[in-house]
């Protein structure tokens, strides 16, 4: 199992990953951009999501945006931004590569002469509201932000949430973004995948016209910041919910880090599906808790692992903190049965299967090869990441139970409002917004 | 080649897209089993639809065909629920139960050298499920939590709300989950008789796309299912009443930083021969990013992350709708501008010829992409299944859109939506926009209390 792959580099630095697949006459183009809220620092956050919002706003030789020539074509289309990297793709019949090919050149290269106050005004107004509706205006949709400041400290990049503080957006200016793009936004920062009905040499040489001429610019210096946790941070936030919700969260190792497929597994197996341990136990058993749910966020300079339940009416938080800890603890001192190791393999040997069956999208092979390109600086690694989860052992996986150290967590509450007594014990109020 | 930014590359030919065959064939009780080649990956997406939802709910028990729903999975025999999901995990296969105003769709997903195991768990979970008394209580319990904590989220009171005040006590006027006080009416009774009346063959599709082949998939379900029976299926459900209610209502969000809001009417049913052009109309209206409505609202006016419009098609008149959130101060101006929008496209602000050829181009040009996976093509068979189409219906697609002219969007929207029979909802601080809605002239806001819907 594998996805067949050539890559060339540029000489301006830009990559250029490409992938056939004559199945469905359609092309996906994909482009990475190394640049994410990881390099913003503090009080100027979310100009990166910001950004996301500006490239499909036109460039130089298409001031009338990117959304109206491509569905023009057929294309689908979209973005996103994270922690890491951003991301931008389209989706387009077969004859219409050479389109998405000029659209996303020309971004690249020229979009600064394009960008008007007018478009960074409105914007910036529609960033707000994808917060407002995303967030202020979601139950518990501040959590997102208390875990992040609990878990690391200011002057770690991943303090903050990737769609930014809500005076730091109000405040950034104009020219702030363009050095910004002129920074990040370059062939030697990017990564182009291209996949589907395509002929390799074609879409390579459409790929070098298009590309080849944008100027290089200065590569970009890893961020290495660490963070570690001294003891239990216990926090709470009063909200407009109705039930309570306790948050437990620890850091642990980066993406693709020694231990990160061991988490994977082992979050999964104490609280994703009804056959998971706390699942049972809180759920389906005890009945204390509404959902249960885990999951090793893995991320390109550190990780943090995430357990979340609901309390049932009637049950305190204190309640499912000892029942997760407990579970927690078997796990560390017991391991993982062998049912659950057989389990784990086949579930994962699936995931990866069903990786293989698009070509496009978030998730899709065009963005897997970009994934593997930027983070690993290899597309060639779809095998040996299925074979990270194939090689995790009883013992590795019970080892990994001991990054979820309850001497060193952040223990959130979020409880309806004027019930703080709801909230785990001594847990101390704090302001989110 | 040299290249050149001065105009954008016209896009070249795509070769033609078909959709595949579907190899048919039906079991004795009735049980139609559909199949497509799809070998790209070593999977199989499974899927059983059976054409009875939300919209069967009895009076005073609504929420039923979706608990029945929910209960599928909760073991069968001397199998636990936990034994019965320890068996899926096992097959590393996703598994998933769907249910609709119009019907219910179990699906599972797994590797093709598990099609046969997993055809035998499906069977177990739609013809042998244990629905226990003790299981009951817990799945009820659990729905009753759910609807305590949507009470929140402005999005579901939004949807919940909108769908009483257009339908009433019509069929499709809650949506699947119910209210507390249906759900507490509830027996396990009253689901194992849904299950024994509504869950039959004889009405029911299996579809098998991936890497396996006709007979052989034929074969499993003859071993999974043959023993499954029941009565057939009583008749099709009769349109309900629809009530004439407030052209504006409130469910009141106090110091919510946004409203959500839901402008719309019951429209039209799938089988209208309308559908093709009103997907035009609409993708021009509010169904694409470069809509009319979301442009306006979003990309000149900034008020919110995005605006659309879709007509539902159900078997019987579904809602036109918009859905948007948008920052309480623009509440007015964004039910004004919607509204006027909405009348615009019937014949004052015609459809131009650019837009046209956008919204037709959006939707044909990238029409295969909606065939790439397994799951897409089981999921468009089941739509022929649930809605009677014929078996040219995807091939006809392209061609039909393709003939919509510039008149036939003006009078399908003339004929199927009417700017003066909208029903607009918003969930959102009540003190801070009430007195910007008198210049609607929508009347004077009526307070939908949380226990009417």
């Amino acid at each position: 199992m594998n996805i067949a792959f050539t890559k060339h580099t540029l000489d301006n630095g830009l990559d250029v990953v490409l992938h056939e697949d004559h199945a469905c006459p359609i092309v996906a183009v994909n482009v990475w951009y190394h640049v994410g809220s990881k390099n913003e620092r503090f009080g100027r956050t979310g100009l990166a999501h910001l950004f996301e919002h500006l490239m499909f706003e036109g460039s130089e030789h298409c001031q009338r945006g990117f959304f109206q020539p491509l569905q023009g074509a057929g294309a689908t289309l979209n973005g996103s931004t994270n922690a890491d990297r951003t991301n931008y793709w389209e989706v387009v019949p077969t004859g219409a590569l050479e389109l998405a090919l000029w659209m996303e050149s020309d971004r690249m290269g020229y979009l600064l002469p394009a960008l008007t106050p007018e478009k960074f005004n409105n914007q910036r107004d529609v960033v707000l509201n994808e917060r407002r509706q995303n967030y202020e205006n979601r139950p518990y949709g501040l959590a997102p932000m208390a875990l992040l400041h609990a878990l690391f400290p200011d002057d770690h990049p991943y303090h903050w949430t990737t769609i930014g503080e809500i005076e730091d957006v109000r405040a950034v200016q104009l020219e702030e973004l363009r050095a910004f793009f002129r920074r990040y936004y370059h062939p030697a920062n990017a990564s182009l995948a291209i996949a589907g009905d395509i002929d390799t040499p074609h879409a390579l040489d459409l790929a070098a016209q298009y590309f080849g001429e944008l100027e290089a610019g200065d590569a970009v210096p890893p961020v290495r910041v660490s963070a570690s946790l001294a003891g239990d941070t216990r926090i709470l936030i009063e909200d407009r919910v109705e039930l309570p919700r306790l948050y437990l969260a620890w850091l642990t190792p980066a993406m693709f880090a020694p231990g990160d497929a061991d988490l994977d597994l082992a979050t999964d197996l104490l609280a994703n599906g009804k056959t998971s341990r706390l699942y049972r136990r809180l759920v389906f058993d005890e009945r204390i808790a509404t959902d249960v749910s885990a999951s090793q966020n893995s991320r390109e300079i550190a990780g943090y692992a995430q357990i979340t339940a609901t309390a049932a009416p009637g049950h305190s938080l204190a309640e499912l903190e000892r029942a997760i800890l407990d579970e927690i603890a078997k796990l560390a001192a017991e391991g993982p049965t062998d049912a659950e190791m057989a389990r784990g393999r086949v579930q994962a040997e699936s995931q990866f299967v069903f990786r293989l069956q698009t070509v496009g999208g978030f998730g899709g092979k065009s963005d897997q090869l970009n994934a593997y390109n930027v983070f690993l600086d290899d597309p060639n690694y779809f095998d040996r990441d299925l074979l990270r989860y194939q090689a995790v052992t009883r013992e590795s996986l019970q080892a990994s139970a001991g990054y979820l150290d309850p001497r060193a967590r952040v223990t959130l509450s979020i409880v309806p409002r004027d019930r703080a007594a709801l909230a785990a014990p001594d847990s101390a109020p704090v302001h989110v917004t | 080649m040299t290249i050149t930014r001065e105009r954008l590359p016209e896009p070249g030919p795509t070769r033609l897209f078909t959709f595949p065959a579907i190899d048919k064939s039906a079991l004795p009780n009735g049980l139609r089993v559909w199949t497509v080649r799809h070998p790209q990956v070593p999977l199989v997406a499974l899927m059983l639809l059976v054409r009875r939802g939300a919209a069967w709910d009895p009076a005073g028990k609504e929420g039923l065909a979706a608990v029945t729903a929910d209960m599928l999975d909760e073991g069968t025999g001397d199998r636990s629920a936990i034994d019965m999901h320890e068996a899926i995990a096992r097959l590393g296969a996703q598994f998933d139960t769907d249910i609709g105003a119009d019907g219910v769709v179990v699906s599972m997903t797994a590797l093709s050298r598990f099609t046969r195991q997993a055809l035998g768990l499906m069977s177990d979970v739609v013809v042998r499920p244990a629905l226990r008394e003790a299981d009951f209580a817990r799945v009820r319990q659990l729905r009753l939590h759910r609807l305590t904590q949507i009470r929140d989220i402005p999005t579901a009171v939004a949807d919940r709300a909108f769908l009483k005040l257009l339908y009433g006590v019509h069929p499709y006027g809650h949506s699947p989950i119910g209210t507390e006080a249906s759900l507490a009416s509830m027996t396990v009774d009253d689901v194992r008789g849904f299950h024994r009346g509504a869950i039959e063959p004889s009405d029911a599709t299996l579809v098998a796309v991936g890497d396996c082949d006709h007979g052989e998939i034929a074969g499993f379900a003859e071993e999974a299912f043959a023993d499954w029976s029941g009565p057939p299926s009583g008749a099709a459900l009769a349109d309900g009443h629809l009530p004439q209610g407030a052209r504006l209502n409130v469910v009141p969000r106090a110091a919510a930083p946004q409203s959500e809001l839901r402008i719309g009417h019951v429209a039209v049913a799938r089988n209208t021969p309308d559908y093709h052009t009103l997907l035009v109309a609409n993708a021009v209206l509010g169904g694409q990013f470069v809509s009319r409505i979301n442009l306006n609202l979003r990309e000149h006016k900034g008020v919110t992350y995005g605006a659309r419009t879709a007509f539902e098609f159900r078997r019987m008149p579904g809602p036109f709708s918009l859905h948007v959130s948008v920052q309480t101060s623009a509440t007015a101006q964004a039910i004004e501008e919607s509204i006027r929008e909405i009348g615009d496209i019937r014949g004052p602000r015609p459809v131009t010829a650019d837009e046209l050829s956008l919204g037709i181009a959006g939707i044909t040009r990238g029409y295969p992409r909606n065939f790439e996976t397994a799951d897409q093509i089981a999921r468009a068979s089941m739509q022929l299944a649930l809605y009677d189409l014929p078996d040219d219906h995807y091939a006809q697609f392209v061609p039909k859109i393709e003939r919509v002219t510039i008149d036939d969007v003006s009078a399908v929207m003339a004929r199927h939506v009417d700017p003066a029979r909208l029903t607009t909802l918003i969930v959102g601080d009540l003190d801070s926009i009430a007195a910007d809605l008198p210049r609607l002239g929508l009347g004077e806001p009526v307070v939908v209390p949380h226990d009417s819907f």
